[in-house]
């Protein structure tokens, strides 16, 4: 560990550890100030979000403002609450993520274990492919979309985002599996493993760690994407970040913070469910997406 | 040993005639890659060629590849005022959000590696804004940032009656809230990665600094930051990449207001494209935007690939 | 006769040429080791001969039937790795009978072989147990366990010592030994160790670049190293190599070695062969460390023992043995007296070269000349 603990003159160092402990808990306060937020007043009546204290506690207790964002809050055009578009990002989220993550690791097996002449070329094409900005795609997908007859719909969101998700679950699974001891493979080969039996029986009871990564960055990602489902849904196909800005940027009506905060905790409760449940993993998938390897 | 690269297939000889099923696994892995491959060839380059080509066409509402219009997309769009106002506020978005986000990563991460026993509570706090969508942050933020009801009206509440802070309805200054809402999602991701550095610096390095009489203050100075270079590298990399791609946010923020004053290029190329009509002036902003990407990108991606080559 | 045998066997990767021409058989019930320092090619060579790497050209049959081109599952063999690759999620149960599962053999005869295998190597308590349960001595015989239950033809081991430490592989040595002594079954066995190679082969193939630079028994590899390379790089201590000239007079054929102090040692060769064709010319005059000791240590079956004065610069004992240091040729050159012998640093001493076993190289080609 690098901190440089050392014994200058107790004094002077009891001060710097308050200061330090001083500084760490006044971020952690601007870190938490916004869930706090969103939650108090989520569990307040509108009035006295309106004439209050945003930072107060509720004097009145309610939940009303979550039944509300839930079932009948007005979204568009209709009073439906987000609850169908909720269920929309499930509908969305669960094949996306399970596709693109079983093609990654089949990719990143490939890719390191049976190298081939050029392998490296794919795998930087394939790479390159995670940090493309999303506009560039937009206009050619909306088309294969509409001919594929998946315009405006679930599947065709979900074939999206298991497109663009393969970039980074290959990157993922190539580097843990690069990592993996070529000899295993070797000797399973040298056992008369098949090519798919060395991965099923060899390579994935070992890959826990990486799969978990895997489908918690992935999971993440598409749940809180907004480009692609506000770019390529329909009606009754719109996922639940695209809801929610719809309630909550809706010109029409009094504005209702309370029902707008529920809505943002509700859309962002799986992702933050995953995060409390694995926050490890969560970080390690953050790392590897940023700083490969 | 020589063959650290090696390729583990057999490849095939001419002498021994092969059972088709032996033939199959040798080219199964190939097989196993190629639909992924394809995928991304037409759905990543593929699309990006469509993309470019469209950008010198007249299209407007729909893809028109008869009206070939040549570089007159890109001449418009930077003699657009919107797309320079795009610019410009990508300009001060992401140098701020790069360098705070930076600082505060930094800061944070070497005050967090004094042995703070509550580490393992107040490192997850100060990271899981990056669990949130950028929709739920904009909320958060637009409300809390909000004149009428959030910090002004606090301080005002609080007695400060002249206290004003109107910034996100104001034009000049609403970009400015857009940074704040963007440091406190990504702060403490950064920070995580200046501790993971900081955590993987060797301790006989450090304790021979000791040794040597330096302070704390000096071995961070002289030592262990210049060591950090890589994560530098990387935070800038992955904050400028995410700076350029700003959309989710300021959609919920501001949406582009008041008036154009919060435009990003992300933001200009969809209100061009499927609001105003302007394909190709949408496409050729979106060709710009994925060269600014690669040239930051496509540097670092190569020397991180070549280098773990020389390993 | 040969029952394993590699016909001018060449590996490139790209441009790049790993092994070049390579020529090696081994009868039936061998023990052939590869050895060279690493970078050799010797486990590319290993990883040709399992097919766990394509070859360029040449060919490779094992008990007469060409196995290029074959999966490595069909060409009969076993491997032993150096890191075990045992498979980290299997029991070692699991790990010994994964290739019979594979291959479909029925539960109860799986059952069956691995406790053979079990009691073979005594690991039968460790069956239910995963590898990272396990020490390194216990992961390197369950290792040899997988391969003894195939079967095989031929058994390959790729430097399946170099993890353990010395005490361990000392002991795994005389092992493989005694294992080998029993099941008779040939063996390739890769190793950068020379005493290994030693102490286990019948035949030793000594590689370098790529190429082979001797093949034959270990006796021949020792006392007759074709070149300078194998001369250096087999023996412990290494053998002595020092620069010298040719001399011939009326006496006959001389070796003049110069001294750290008066006149070059001279040393008159009894068989010169073909060294009087080198008159003249600078040679290098090799002798390993064992053949020049004090001249009661000499050995007495010897025909032509030369003594010479040297000076004395440093005095190792070792217990069995001591080794004394001195300076010849402008070189460093160890001498292994007896224990007891009475020599002194700084002092010279009378020491005495066993000429049987002195060899000759061409400096410029480093290729035996005598």
């Amino acid at each position: 560990m690098s901190a440089a603990a050392q014994d200058i003159a107790t004094r002077n160092a009891v001060i710097a550890r308050a200061i330090i402990y001083a500084v760490l808990i006044l971020f952690a306060v601007y870190y938490l100030l916004p869930l706090y937020v969103m939650l108090a007043n989520s569990l307040k009546p509108l009035d006295e979000i309106r004439q209050g204290n945003m930072l107060a506690l509720p004097q009145e207790w309610t939940i009303a403002p979550w039944l509300s964002a839930w079932s009948t809050a007005q979204i568009g055009v209709q009073p439906t609450g987000l609850k169908p578009y909720f269920l929309n990002s499930v509908l969305m989220v669960v094949p996306a993520v399970a596709i693109s993550t079983i093609l990654g690791a089949l990719n990143g097996y490939v890719l390191t274990k049976w190298r081939f002449r050029g392998d490296n070329i794919v795998f930087g094409l394939m790479l390159l492919s995670c940090f493309i900005p999303f506009q560039i795609v937009l206009i050619p997908s909306a088309r294969i979309l509409g001919l594929l007859g998946l315009a405006g719909t679930v599947p065709g969101l979900v074939l999206i985002h298991a497109v663009y998700g393969l970039g980074f679950t290959t990157l993922f699974f190539r580097n843990y599996y690069e990592a993996f001891p070529n000899e295993l493979v070797r000797a399973a080969q040298i056992d008369g493993a098949t090519f798919f039996q060395i991965f099923r029986r060899i390579l994935l009871p070992s890959s826990g760690p990486i799969i978990v990564v895997t489908v918690i960055w992935q999971f993440t990602n598409i749940w809180n994407d907004f480009l692609f489902g506000s770019s390529f849904s329909s009606v009754d196909s719109i996922p639940i970040t695209v809801a929610l800005n719809n309630l909550v940027n809706s010109s029409t009506g009094v504005k209702e913070y309370n029902v707008h905060f529920a809505g943002a905790i509700l859309a962002a409760l799986p992702t933050l469910i995953v995060y409390i449940v694995s926050g490890r993993y969560f970080v390690r998938g953050l790392m590897a997406g940023a700083v490969k390897g | 040993m020589a063959q650290t690269q090696a390729e583990i297939v057999p490849v095939l000889t001419r002498r021994q005639s092969r059972a088709p099923k032996e033939v199959l696994q040798d080219w199964l892995p190939k097989l196993v890659l190629a639909p992924s491959f394809a995928i991304v060839l037409l759905f990543v380059y593929g699309f990006i060629l469509f993309t470019v080509v469209l950008s010198f066409t007249g299209s407007k509402l729909l893809p028109d590849f008869s009206t070939w219009v040549g570089f007159s997309n890109y001449v418009r769009l930077f003699n657009h005022p919107n797309w320079l106002t795009s610019l410009k506020n990508l300009a001060i978005f992401a140098s701020l959000y790069v360098i705070v986000c930076s600082v505060l990563g930094l800061g944070l991460a070497i005050l967090l590696d004094q042995k703070i026993r509550a580490e393992g509570l107040i490192r997850p706090i100060y990271l899981y804004p990056m669990a949130l969508s950028f929709i739920v942050t904009g909320v958060a933020w637009k409300w809390f940032l909000d004149p009428g009801i959030g910090l002004e009206h606090i301080v005002k509440d609080l007695g400060w009656e002249s206290f004003s802070f109107r910034w996100i309805k104001d034009g000049q200054m609403a970009i400015y809230t857009i940074v704040i809402a963007a440091v406190w999602q990504s702060s403490g991701f950064v920070m995580a990665m200046f501790l993971a550095g900081l955590r993987g610096v060797d301790n006989e390095v450090i304790k021979a600094a000791q040794i040597d009489g330096a302070s704390t203050v000096t071995i961070y100075r002289r030592i262990i930051i210049p060591l950090m270079r890589p994560v530098f590298l990387s935070a800038f990399v992955v904050l400028a990449h995410l700076a350029i791609k700003s959309y989710d946010l300021v959609v919920a923020m501001t949406d582009g207001g008041p008036g154009t004053s919060t435009w990003t290029p992300a933001l200009f190329m969809q209100k061009f494209t499927f609001g105003r009509n302007e394909m190709g002036m949408g496409a050729s902003s979106a060709i710009i935007m994925m060269m600014m990407i690669f040239s930051i990108i496509v540097p670092y991606l190569y020397s991180e690939l070549r280098g773990e080559r020389r390993t | 006769m040969s029952f394993l045998q590699i016909r001018n066997l060449d590996k490139s990767f790209g441009a790049t040429r790993i092994l070049k021409d390579i020529n090696l058989e081994i009868a039936e019930g061998g023990f052939l080791v590869l050895v060279g320092p690493s970078g050799c090619g010797k486990s590319t060579l290993l990883n040709c001969i399992a097919g766990l790497e394509p070859i360029t050209s040449g060919d490779i049959s094992i008990g007469g039937r060409s196995v290029a081109g074959l999966h490595p599952s069909k060409r009969d063999i076993a491997m032993v790795f150096q890191s075990y690759a045992l498979y980290p999620n299997m029991t070692v149960a699991g790990n010994i009978a994964f290739g019979m599962e594979i291959r479909g053999v029925p539960k109860a005869e799986r059952d069956k072989a691995i406790r053979e295998v079990a009691d073979m190597l005594q690991i039968g308590h460790l069956l239910d147990r995963k590898p990272s349960q396990l020490s390194g001595g216990q992961r390197q015989r369950v290792a040899m366990g997988r391969a003894l239950v195939r079967d095989p033809q031929v058994f390959l081991f790729d430097e399946p010592l170099s993890n353990l430490d010395a005490k361990l592989r000392v002991d795994m040595r005389t092992e493989i030994k005694r294992l080998h002594q029993r099941m008779k079954t040939t063996i390739v066995y890769v190793t950068h160790d020379q005493i290994e190679a030693m102490t286990l082969a019948t035949k030793i193939a000594v590689l370098k670049d790529g190429v082979l630079q001797q093949f034959g028994s270990p006796a021949e590899i020792y006392n007759n190293p074709t070149n300078m390379f194998v001369a250096d790089f087999m023996g412990s201590p290494a053998m002595n190599l020092l620069s010298g000239t040719i001399e011939r007079d009326v006496e006959g054929v001389k070796v003049s070695l110069a001294r750290a102090h008066g006149e070059p040692l001279k040393l008159a060769i009894s068989e010169p062969n073909g060294l009087a064709a080198h008159a003249g010319r600078e040679v290098v005059f090799g002798i390993r460390p064992e053949a020049l000791t004090d001249p009661d240590g000499a050995d007495r079956n010897a025909r032509s023992i030369v003594e010479g004065d040297c000076l004395i610069e440093v005095v190792e004992p070792a217990g069995s043995d001591t080794f004394a240091v001195t300076r010849l040729g402008g070189k460093e050159v160890t001498a292994r007296l007896r224990a007891d012998a009475r020599i002194q640093a700084g002092q010279p001493a009378r020491l005495a070269f066993n000429l049987d076993k002195a060899v000759f190289f061409d400096p410029q080609t480093q290729a035996r000349i005598a």
